[in-house]
């Protein structure tokens, strides 16, 4: 219908990002065995936010879909963090 | 003017960009339920970071890892599918959506096998040998138990989902035309695959 968001994404790419999300397993997993102090729960989650970025731009194809649903994303990531430092704000000052 | 009036009788109604708003819709509501759990997990690990961490030591690394795997992989062999069934490869997609159903079946026979141990070394929700655990433990597993119990629940859901979608593409209800549906469908599967990503590391990986 639309042609315009038919960016269709090859086999190779897909394999590709499916190769680096393993790679990333494997890191995160390697790494919770270094004892890294205070940092470690912050690496965990930054290699969890980069695998979810690949999922989310390539495997969701968010990447080459409309905008609006990059705002959708955008809009439920943004009210999430809102809620997480409202709470924790709450908590800490209590 | 004949050519018209076939584009006409073939001009089918419907709305692919309004169907993908409504998943991402939906898909928008999943974020926001499994992120106030992630929330409560949070405050909870913020209280008890040496008892989240001791009970998180009870819990089997290997099975997580290898779930991980198993998830990962299963989320390439659903974009393999649509990617195949976009070019008009029929026996292609439906290989890889049965493939993707056998990886969630691998992921529920792990999650079984994972959870009876558990059950066997006593520690179940409300068990005599959990209840006399300090109150961070508590808390750990039944955070463990409701988190990894709804995400399972989505794995299964996508299971039924991804059966449908492969008798529609057998009776050519899904084509290369009209694959919207496989296109959701795989965006949740997708979205299971991503709140695990979050799962593993925060259940499976304290040290």
């Amino acid at each position: 219908m639309s042609g315009k968001n038919k960016h269709h994404i090859d086999y190779g790419t897909y394999i590709l990002v499916w190769l680096a999300l393993l790679a990333f397993t494997t890191i995160t997993v390697t790494v919770a065995g270094i004892s890294l102090g205070r940092y470690t729960l912050f690496t965990a989650l930054l290699i969890a936010a980069v695998k979810s970025a690949l999922v989310i731009n390539i495997f969701m194809h968010i990447r080459f879909d409309e905008p609006i649903f990059k705002a959708f994303l955008g809009i439920s990531g943004m009210t999430l963090l809102i809620i997480f430092l409202l709470t924790f704000l709450d908590f800490i000052y209590r | 003017m004949n050519s018209y009036t076939d584009a006409a009788v073939h001009h089918v109604h419907r709305d692919d960009a309004g169907a993908k708003m409504g998943m991402w819709l939906f898909l928008f509501t999943e974020v926001l339920l499994f992120g106030g759990m992630f929330l409560v997990y949070a405050v909870y690990r913020y209280q008890h970071p040496d008892q989240f961490r001791l009970a998180a030591m009870e819990l089997n690394t290997g099975i997580g890892t290898l779930n991980t795997i198993i998830l990962l992989t299963s989320s390439l062999t659903m974009a393999l599918s649509i990617a195949s069934l976009q070019k008009g490869n029929r026996f292609l997609s439906m290989t890889m959506l049965s493939v993707t159903l056998l990886f969630a079946l691998m992921f529920m026979v792990n999650k079984y096998f994972e959870w009876s141990a558990k059950f066997s070394h006593g520690i179940y929700p409300g068990s005599p040998e959990l209840v006399n655990k300090p109150n961070g433990e508590i808390l750990f597993f039944g955070l463990y138990y409701v988190m990894t119990g709804l995400h399972a629940l989505h794995v299964l859901v996508g299971m039924i989902i991804l059966t449908f979608m492969f008798v529609f593409i057998k009776r050519n209800k899904v084509t290369s035309e009209n694959y919207v549906k496989l296109d959701n469908s795989g965006l949740y599967w997708h979205l299971v695959d991503l709140i695990w990503i979050f799962l593993f590391p925060l259940f499976y990986l304290i040290q």
